[in-house]
């Protein structure tokens, strides 16, 4: 049962009908399924592909490439920590060992009460706030060990539940375009004349 | 590692915690002006402090002139090429309906951190630079692509645009006139090379993030879903609302004739007061930026200064010897590096370079989106090698591997910083390149910059040619 939810059907008709090739849609819709069911399953591949008209394959082919899109079952938070150059000359790699030690996993892996999957990141434009890591994509800056045990300890009694969202939840708004103000999503192949405030002057 | 874990206690705090890292000291703000308020991103604020006013003055005059004005300014693309916008908009093919606007949000090269900043703190201004630049250009929809990393970023553009919206600036007939255009928020979903605008395209039409062959060169002729179009990054558009209402010459009256108005700049890594400033282009220095009161504030510790990157992880290293060249592309790319996307990162003279350059190749070896060889495969054996060096069991046949690699990937003699101390000059921009875009030099740019300019940190780490010794397997195999 992780097909989209009937609200979440019209949320994606809307945003397909956003764009002049359904497809386009393709990447926010997984994110979507991702959102309702914290991570990318095969039912919800298959019931994507049906709303905008390609195979299952052609949904799962697009979304393997992209690192945020997850297959199997993930801990209620993601935790990741980034390890490329501004972070690891403040000390990145300490603070990855340390944070493995603390929730006795390593990195890549899930804490066995599942709330907890811990990964290894690349830059997520901080960097000037090094080290840095993402709980479910909020950032934490200037991350020393008792920062560290610290967000543990809050992720686990619930204290981060109105700041941190499961994971799957990006953005806790979503842009709303008016009907009335609309212009719409022509499908090129079907416009033929320039925009109205264009004007061709006649020779 | 020999890095020690600092504590980072005693690092100046940005004095504004809702743009964090931000600094504003006195210099002139084109794009940074709104950070100074908490609520800078709402509607309110954006309207107390001028905005929407470009727009105003761009409707009143017609899209040419609007497009020529922009052209004028000479503003330079900030996503790393530093192409002129006013260029670019000018090579899309006439009477070609429709054309797309798509907005480069995916920043993600290392250390390169000021598109976040503009998207949370004044979405607005982008959102006016994107709606300039639809007129200007005879763009009938935009798409605001943002790195999925970015949540805050999405909340914030979302809020925006619906405010924008409402209030009539985006939509249909436009303040009353014929204008209109609507803007799309688009969520990424975590690939660097997605930053290279034929893959960005291919992102948005929903495939796998994967560059396009060249020809055509250029998505303003051949783009989104074949048709022309327009990309441009954050901070490139972020210029415009300025630009259309104070014009061209107040513009290139900040900075220099071939490299006009401000850029935002990220210092960080190893440097007292790390921070993004915005700088006025073309004549600041890396000197004044990584020693300036004002800027970055010398180096931690009382420590020497080793090397610094001065344009993001693709750049080539430079050295001490490079600190008086200014923020203008053709020196630093005469001097053997690049300015990129504004992005500074400082190594001081406790740093462990083959594991900073590690840090480096392993990133761009891991983006590889595998569709040229040379990159797929080159980036991994740069990491792997690299990696084994690091870990203590390199040889120096491994090191001439890396040549051996690098030079498959970027044949001829690869760019470099000169360095006086061992009696090298400067190779300078561009490299050859086998592959379709920057990611694979980008793998090999690091860990060339470090061996060129620190042999001896190399030569240090491995074992030389008649005194090998077999590896026992397990501490080999240790990852």
């Amino acid at each position: 049962m992780s097909r989209l939810s009937d609200h979440n059907v019209l949320v994606a008709k809307e945003i397909i009908a956003r764009y002049p090739k359904k497809k386009s849609a393709l990447i926010p819709l997984v994110h979507l399924s991702q959102e309702q069911n914290g991570y990318v399953t095969e039912d919800a591949m298959r019931h994507v592909a049906e709303l905008i008209d390609v195979t299952p394959a052609e949904v799962y082919g697009t979304a393997s490439f992209y690192e945020m899109f997850r297959f199997e079952p993930t801990g209620k938070y993601l935790i990741n920590i980034c390890g490329t150059m501004s972070c690891q000359l403040m000390g990145a790699e300490q603070l990855m060992h340390h944070a493995e030690d603390r929730l006795g996993i390593r990195a890549g892996s899930t804490t066995s009460d599942g709330l907890i999957t811990l990964q290894h990141a690349e830059c997520q434009a901080a960097c000037t706030e090094a080290p840095t890591l993402q709980v479910n994509y909020r950032h934490r800056y200037r991350v020393t060990p008792e920062a560290f045990d610290q967000l543990v300890d809050d992720l686990r009694s619930g204290a981060l539940d109105d700041v941190v969202p499961p994971h799957g939840t990006l953005a806790r708004n979503r842009q709303q375009i008016p009907a009335e103000r609309a212009v719409g999503a022509p499908d090129p192949d079907d416009v033929t004349e320039g925009p109205a405030w264009i004007q061709v002057t006649p020779a | 590692m020999s890095t020690e874990y600092t504590e980072n206690t005693d690092r100046v705090v940005s004095p504004l915690p809702w743009a964090p890292g931000f600094y504003p000291g006195d210099r002139p703000q084109i794009v940074t002006s709104r950070f100074q308020y908490e609520d800078g991103h709402t509607l309110e604020r954006y309207h107390a402090t001028g905005g929407y006013e470009g727009l105003r003055a761009a409707l009143a005059k017609p899209p040419d002139e609007v497009a020529e004005e922009v052209k004028n300014s000479t503003l330079l693309g900030r996503g790393g090429a530093g192409f002129p916008a006013g260029v670019k908009w000018g090579f899309t093919p006439q009477g070609v309906w429709p054309r797309y606007l798509v907005v480069n949000g995916d920043e993600s090269e290392p250390g390169t951190y000021k598109d976040r900043l503009l998207m949370e703190c004044d979405p607005h201004q982008l959102i006016e630079g994107c709606l300039i630049a639809s007129y200007a250009a005879g763009l009938s929809q935009c798409f605001l692509y943002i790195r999925g990393e970015m949540p805050l970023a999405h909340e914030r553009v979302a809020t925006a645009l619906d405010e924008a919206y409402a209030a009539g600036y985006i939509g249909t007939n436009i303040l009353g006139t014929d204008f209109g255009v609507d803007i799309v928020l688009h969520t990424g979903a975590g690939a660097y090379v997605v930053g290279e605008e034929t893959a960005l395209i291919e992102s948005l039409e929903g495939e796998r993030g994967m560059p396009r062959l060249k020809p055509p060169y250029f998505p303003a002729a051949v783009g989104l879903y074949g048709q022309p179009t327009i990309v441009n990054n954050v901070e490139t558009l972020a210029n415009l609302p300025f630009i259309a209402k104070e014009g061209s010459v107040a513009y290139t009256a900040i900075g220099t004739a071939t490299s006009p108005g401000t850029r935002m700049i990220a210092v960080s890594g190893h440097v007292k007061r790390p921070g993004v400033y915005e700088i006025v282009n073309g004549s600041t220095t890396f000197r004044e930026l990584l020693y300036g009161e004002d800027f970055a504030q010398g180096i931690r510790d009382g420590n020497d200064l080793k090397a610094f990157v001065p344009g993001g992880g693709s750049a080539p290293w430079f050295t001490a010897e490079q600190l008086d060249i200014p923020f203008e592309g053709p020196q630093a790319g005469a001097a053997g590096s690049m300015l990129g996307s504004g992005a500074v990162m400082v190594m001081d003279s406790t740093t462990d370079i083959p594991a900073a350059a590690l840090s480096l190749v392993r990133f761009y070896a891991h983006e590889s989106c595998g569709k040229c060889v040379p990159c797929r495969e080159g980036g991994t054996w740069l990491y792997r090698l690299v990696q084994r060096i690091v870990d203590g069991h390199g040889t120096d046949a491994d090191l001439q591997t890396i040549l051996d690699v690098g030079q498959s990937i970027c044949p001829g003699d690869m760019q470099h910083a000169s360095s006086e101390r061992l009696g090298l000059d400067a190779v300078p921009f561009p490299y050859k390149m086998t592959t379709i875009c920057f990611v694979g030099p980008s793998a090999y740019v690091p860990i060339h910059s470090a061996m060129t300019l620190f042999p001896e940190d190399f030569d240090a780490l491995v074992t030389k040619r008649g005194e090998r010794r077999s590896i026992p397997v397990m501490a080999g195999a240790g990852e």
